[in-house]
């Protein structure tokens, strides 16, 4: 279980090389199925208008899921994940048409004494930020 | 319509084993699109000093979610309206194929914010043996209407 990063190498302030990933409803669909979640306004587009969404919006868990992919391929040990919660600041539209793109930027915040770093990340779709106070506590090697 | 406040400091027993399997975990990988090795292969899992293949870092919902605490109809959440308002995992180590884990769920927190209801639910998922896996802080939104 060893990260790919060193912790001598890294530095506060430093940021992670920012990702794009694209959703549409079929990673949904499959979500849905993997995770147990089958709430369908994640997959419904008449009922998700119907209870006051503007259409299909993503599993939160999936938002999350690929904050979790963006931190564990700059690590290169998803062992080395110690800590890592988010905040849902808004839903993750994903439109029939096009779906929609999730932006990741990620930031060393802290260095630890135990060769740990707290990495502050940030997600944005159609410019807005989807995930706040969303921190990572990764073991370098 | 409110959530019944009497659930406070309320504790699910635990929930029944749930037996973490390579073809589950590939699958979870698949459905969030995250190609890496050491969800798939036990050879990449074993090279990277794991005993198996490892599951993501947010496998652990799918044991958690659903567990005893928001089920009982006496708490009265409406599912239609609730979103997912934080997350947060605590790991001790990473969930493997063939952990066979139970989660043990408390509600810490139910309160009002502006028109939504806010409610904590905290759950550690142990395994069979008795062992740590994670800690799960799931905090849920019913919106208003």
């Amino acid at each position: 279980m060893t990260a790919k990063v060193k912790f001598d190498e890294v530095n506060v302030g430093d940021e992670l090389p920012a990702q794009t990933y694209h959703v549409d409803r079929a990673n949904l669909v499959m979500y849905a199925g993997a995770s147990g979640d089958f709430n369908p306004i994640h997959w419904r587009e008449s009922f998700a208008k119907s209870v006051g969404l503007p259409d299909v919006i993503a599993h939160g868990m999936y938002t999350m899921a690929q904050g979790g992919r963006y931190v564990t391929d700059w690590a290169g040990d998803p062992g080395a994940v110690l800590d890592y919660g988010v905040r849902f600041s808004a839903p993750v539209v994903v439109p029939d048409a096009g779906g929609a793109d999730l932006e990741l930027t990620g930031k060393i915040e802290e260095k630890r004494d135990d060769n740990t770093v707290v990495i502050a990340l940030t997600a944005r779709a159609e410019g807005q930020k989807v995930l706040t106070r969303a921190k990572a506590v990764v073991k370098l090697a | 319509m409110a959530i019944n406040r009497d659930f406070i400091g309320r504790t699910f027993p635990p929930s029944e084993p749930y037996e973490v399997s390579r073809v589950k975990i590939r699958e979870f990988a698949d459905a969030i699109g995250d190609p890496n090795p050491v969800y798939r292969d036990p050879e990449a899992a074993r090279a990277a000093g794991h005993p198996d293949v490892i599951a993501p870092p947010t496998f652990p919902i799918v044991v958690s979610l659903g567990g005893g605490a928001l089920a009982d109809p006496e708490l009265g959440i409406n599912f239609a309206m609730v979103v997912h308002g934080e997350q947060r995992f605590e790991y001790v180590r990473p969930v493997r194929a063939g952990d066979v884990v139970t989660c043990t769920s408390a509600i810490t927190e139910i309160k009002a914010i502006g028109n939504n209801e806010k409610v904590d639910i905290v759950t550690d998922v142990k395994t069979s043996e008795g062992e740590l896996v994670c800690k799960s802080y799931n905090t849920i939104v019913e919106r208003g209407a």
